[in-house]
């Protein structure tokens, strides 16, 4: 599979990355690049193979129902670009 | 999800358009708030309120490099609503990130179950007039709530607070088994009903504990499923059903003019009860799915499903059937009384060693409207279920009439005090005696010869003289005896 | 023992702590020691922070500690941390424009282990912008230079990445060690380029709580060190079990220092033919050859062995990481912390606050990352691409159920190569330097980097070991024994 410009205007508007044309062109050629690559994948038969959902063969572990955290706004804010009475604030948003 | 209908097309619930009878298809996506102390991923409470980011913790606001580790609580709420709903428990369940950006979102995803959910399908039954309506559940999965922006304080920007960013949510998906908006209004209060009797959700929709997403399609009867809307964030019930009714039409009226539907998002506005597209949302949305690196599967065992539902309270349908079995009371009535688990105690102590089919009458009608009229709920009446009891009893044994009994009602809800002692103090006690009542008849009789005379020729005048007699009596005479003794004396049948 | 104060930074870890015990020399004085050297190495660009003060008023407290006999596992050892870590009130980017002024209101479990444990805190170290990459280059900060340089070369040399800053400072002895983060070799090449030694240790190990993400399923944080000692010794506080990280894993954490030394004799030792890369360079095949050959010397048993999916394990790492990082990246958006480029509507500010805050490399991967993951494209890569790592864990599994104990393998297929050598190349060149350390993350093993040897060229290339899960103390053991065979390798200084 390949990708053209197009698609990866798309996709980059989905990470919400802005590109200008010359880059679209560029990342395109990149992206292809890495998609030849990650294309020997196909040689792989992988009927019946369970795909992996976790390394770590444990248990997850659980926390109890206890409320342990919060309470301190200035901290969750304190490093925001702009923010006003623990709010934070960002361009409005149209609905 | 590959669409079955379930129903009968029944023309009681068709919509008249233009061009004949139309259908509507009702599913419903409802999102309902876990009780519990702390969010699903992190420690922050869960309460609803709060100053701004003041129940947030650093993982509800995705600072980098913090991590989720799951609310016991809330797993345990989900299997106990699961158990609710009659549904399939997964033992296996899994964790995946619906990725999206949004200011309110600050992960830039949303943790949700995608393709394995804690709860599979189930089971909600509505009892309609004349009809009992089962509604398929498709699945129940939990997922995070997202934060919550302000657009109006600021001309220029919003404001977004995370407070309910990361609470727990249930998300639970009917088929698509509704046809008409009574039914819809009857699934959301079932369910309401379901999960405040469970405990796992406090039902209360002004504070968006319990929202509803619903999807409305319109077909001619039986045909082809059309394509649907789907009416985002609905936080009442009254509203869902206005909602569907405006939506339906608006859909029946589109084909007729010779349109399509596009498939779309809309939102209902309760001032002009209308629906209307999500311009600003239309985006085509890829959410990307994957299962969330950072969680682990959900897993349990058995055991621990066992567990829980033996600890699970008894369920307002099982109630309901052990209502009309125990105490005689009607389907409807029971049905009323087990709308919610308040109510249904009051009742069983109002109708325990008593007349249950006369305590379920007075509290189906008299109680409920007084409190309705009071603005109040059954936690916050007046009078108590030992009051009403006794009330019920002086009915039983014809200590008062219901007339009086009405009157006494009044009494102790204003005033309180024991029933019994009032009826006693106020001297509200029927007159039962027949010479009593033999007396009064006849100084009715003699003072009125005229009437006795009209009153052979047209029985039902008797009513005349049973009237004046309870006059005369201060309406503590029992009407019932009156009625004989006075039909006795003037000699009609 | 009477060191002279200059020559505090020569010593290792496990000797300064001797020292420091046996009060030859304060631990104001050991950090004064390597504040002066850091100053004498700026040009290597292996710090974006020094933290003087922190660092002093740390060693002040040891001091204390060490004179009320209170002395903890690493008292005094003035360290570097990787600036994907988060230091509580101090910088904490990733080497990103985009976490601009970021600095955390907490600190990392491997971070807060280390200083529960007296460790002084020296600064950040530069890296690859969030972890992507394989040279340092991809740093918002500049690339770091390799204090290594070819013989008779002044070409400035790229120090392997992404943990680059932390292989170079420790090979520069400008830390007495350092913390590192390893997703797909990140702390191995980077010390097998180096003449350090680096060990990622098994996936659930160290806590990724408060160390920023790149991919979850593959990030684990291990020590880089000058010998395998120290390494032992910096693992041994770095790992905890911890509740805050559902995926640290339940076991407690042993004594990894009392391996070092112990007899490897009866070990079996798995030699995978699918490294033996069509094209591989005499040298690092000559390297390998006697790395085998020194095991074998010290009593382990040599077996051949097959892990059939190694070649895809490159290619299903580069859908994987990427997938997870597109997501694990979404959260720099402009809203809570780091920059904000001014945009029209939200939208807008986002693409443009993205744009401007990623690097290259970054933007790459988020791109392939969404792409993998955006409809219709799932099944086809990602989906396929965790079935093959379940193919590839399975490999292991069977070899490990076989007997073998660990498997030795080159580290990199090539020494280090120059500053801006593969920039303008094909990204996936670059790539290429991770084909013997990739497989490791993804089956979640322990896997070491240990110098073996120099080339011929004089720069430092190294073996890797690959443990059963959880048995990084097997890796200590065999690793000492190429250690004592190689002997150690000091970059000349010349900054």
């Amino acid at each position: 599979m390949s990708v053209d410009t197009a698609t990866v205007r798309r996709v980059a508007h989905l990470a919400r990355i802005k590109v200008s044309e010359e880059e679209a062109g560029r990342m395109t050629e990149e992206l292809n690049s890495i998609l030849g690559f990650v294309e020997h994948l196909n040689e792989v038969d992988v009927s019946g193979v369970e795909p992996m959902t976790s390394v770590v063969e444990t248990k997850m572990r659980w926390r109890k129902d206890v409320v342990t955290d919060g309470d301190n706004p200035a901290s969750v804010v304190g490093n925001a670009p702009v923010s006003d009475d623990d709010f934070f604030m960002v361009p409005k948003v149209v609905e | 999800m590959s669409l079955i209908d379930t129903r009968t097309p029944d023309p009681k619930k068709f919509i008249n358009g233009a061009t004949g009878d139309w259908e509507v298809i009702i599913g419903m996506e409802v999102h309902a708030q876990v009780v519990s102390n702390s969010k699903l991923f992190s420690g922050a409470s869960a309460e609803y309120g709060g100053a701004p980011n003041a129940h947030v913790s650093l993982v509800d606001a995705a600072m980098p490099g913090m991590l989720p580790v799951i609310n016991e609580e809330c797993i345990k709420q989900a299997v106990r609503t699961g158990l609710g709903l009659k549904a399939e428990i997964n033992l296996k369940s899994v964790f995946d990130r619906k990725n999206y950006f949004y200011p309110d979102l600050p992960q830039g995803y949303q943790i949700s179950q995608f393709k394995q959910p804690i709860v599979g399908e189930g089971t909600v039954i509505l009892d309609m007039p004349g009809e009992t309506v089962e509604v398929g559940i498709e699945r129940l999965h939990l997922e995070q709530d997202a934060g919550k922006s302000i657009h109006d304080q600021h001309p220029t920007m919003s404001f977004v607070d995370l407070n309910r960013s990361g609470v727990a949510l249930m998300e639970i998906v009917s088929k698509p088994d509704l046809r008409c908006s009574d039914e819809a209004k009857a699934y959301l209060t079932k369910l309401r009903t379901i999960l405040r009797y469970l405990g796992t959700c406090d039902g209360n929709m002004d504070e968006g504990s319990m929202r509803a997403d619903i999807n409305v399609s319109v077909r001619k009867p039986g045909g082809e499923f059309g394509t649907r809307c789907e009416i985002k964030n609905v936080n009442s019930i009254r509203f869902a059903g206005q909602a569907i009714e405006y939506e339906a039409r608006r859909q029946i009226g589109i084909i007729e003019d010779g349109g399509t539907i596009d498939q779309e998002t809309r939102l209902f506005d309760p001032r002009e009860g209308v629906t209307r597209s999500m311009r600003s949302k239309e985006e085509a949305h890829d959410y990307r799915y994957f299962p969330d690196p950072d969680l682990l599967p959900l897993e349990f065992t058995q055991a621990f499903v066992d567990e829980l539902a033996s600890a699970l309270p008894e369920l307002p349908d099982d109630k309901k059937a052990r209502f009309i079995a125990d105490y005689g009371v009607t389907p409807y009535d029971a049905m009323v009384l087990t709308l919610e688990q308040s109510s249904a105690d009051f009742f069983e102590k109002v109708a325990k060693g008593r007349d249950a089919k006369l305590a379920a009458n007075w509290m189906t009608n008299d109680f409920f409207a007084r409190l309705n009229k009071d603005g109040k709920d059954i936690a916050s009446s007046p009078m108590s279920a030992e009051q009403l009891g006794e009330i019920v009893d002086l009915i039983a044994d014809k200590t008062i009439s219901g007339k009086i009994a009405k009157d006494l009602f009044e009494i102790v809800w204003t005033e309180g005090g024991s029933p019994k002692e009032v009826v006693e103090a106020r001297g509200m006690k029927q007159v039962t005696d027949t010479g009593a009542i033999e007396t009064a008849v006849d100084a009715v009789i003699a003072a009125n010869p005229d009437k006795v005379e009209q009153a052979k020729a047209k029985p039902t005048l008797a009513g005349w003289f049973v009237g004046q007699v309870m006059k005369q009596t201060g309406g503590k005479a029992n009407p019932q005896a009156v009625n004989e003794i006075v039909k006795a004396k003037l000699g009609i049948e | 023992m009477d060191t002279p104060v200059t020559d505090l930074t020569a010593l290792t870890i496990a000797e300064a702590r001797k020292g420091l015990d046996a009060k030859d020399f304060s631990a104001t004085e050991l950090t004064k020691a390597y504040l002066a050297a850091m100053e004498a190495a700026r040009d290597l660009n292996a710090y974006v922070v020094e933290m003087p003060e922190k660092a002093l008023e740390m060693a002040a407290a040891s001091d204390a500690k060490i004179a009320a006999g209170e002395a903890r596992a690493l008292e005094g050892i003035p360290l570097g941390i990787k600036d994907l870590f988060a230091t509580e009130g101090f910088h904490t980017q990733a080497a990103s424009h985009i976490l601009d002024g970021f600095k955390p209101a907490y600190e990392s479990t491997v971070t807060s282990n280390l200083w529960a444990d007296g460790a002084v805190m020296l600064g950040k170290l530069n890296m690859d912008e969030f972890a992507m990459g394989s040279s340092n280059e991809t740093s918002y900060y500049g690339p770091v230079k390799s204090p290594w340089r070819k013989a008779g070369s002044n070409m400035a040399l790229v120090p392997g990445g992404s943990s680059g800053g932390s292989a170079a400072a420790v090979a520069a002895r400008i830390c007495a060690g350092a913390t590192a983060t390893d997703t797909g070799g990140s702390i191995r090449q980077p010390a097998a380029f180096t003449g350090t030694v680096g060990i990622k240790p098994t996936y659930g190990r160290c806590s990724r709580w408060g160390v920023v993400a790149f991919a979850s399923s593959l990030d684990q944080a291990g020590p880089i060190a000058r010998d395998v000692r120290d390494a032992a010794i910096l693992l041994k506080s770095m790992a905890s079990v911890d509740l805050k990280d559902t995926t640290s894993v339940d076991i407690e954490v042993p004594d990894y220092e009392a391996s070092v030394g112990q007899s490897v004799k009866g070990l079996k030792i798995g030699i995978p033919k699918e490294y033996r890369l069509d094209g591989m360079s005499a040298e690092i095949d000559g390297l390998w050859q006697q790395g085998i050959a020194w095991l074998k010397d010290a009593g382990a048993e040599i077996v051949d062995i097959s892990l059939p999916h190694t070649k895809y394990a490159l290619p299903a790492y580069y859908i994987v990481a990427p997938a997870e990082a597109s997501s694990n990246l979404a959260r720099y958006d402009g809203v809570r912390y780091g920059l904000r480029e001014k945009g029209t509507d939200i939208a807008d500010m986002y693409e443009n606050s993205r744009a401007a805050g990623f690097g290259e490399e970054v933007k790459r991967r988020i791109l392939i990352g969404t792409y993998v993951l955006s409809a219709g494209y799932y099944d086809a890569y990602y989906l396929k691409a965790q079935k093959v790592r379940t193919l590839i864990k399975r490999d292991f599994e069977l070899c490990f159920d076989a007997g073998v104990d660990a498997i030795l393998t080159p580290a990199t297929p090539s020494a280090a190569f120059g500053i801006g050598e593969k920039a303008g190349a094909d990204p996936v060149e670059m790539y290429l330097n991770d084909v013997f350390t990739v497989t490791v993350n993804m089956a979640g093993l322990p896997g070491i980097a240990v110098p073996a040897g120099l080339s011929g060229e004089g720069l430092p290339l190294g073996l890797q070991l690959i443990g059963r899960p959880f048995d990084e103390a097997t890796l200590f053991k065999l690793g000492t024994v190429i250690e004592q065979a190689a002997g150690h390798f000091t970059a000349e200084k010349w900054w």
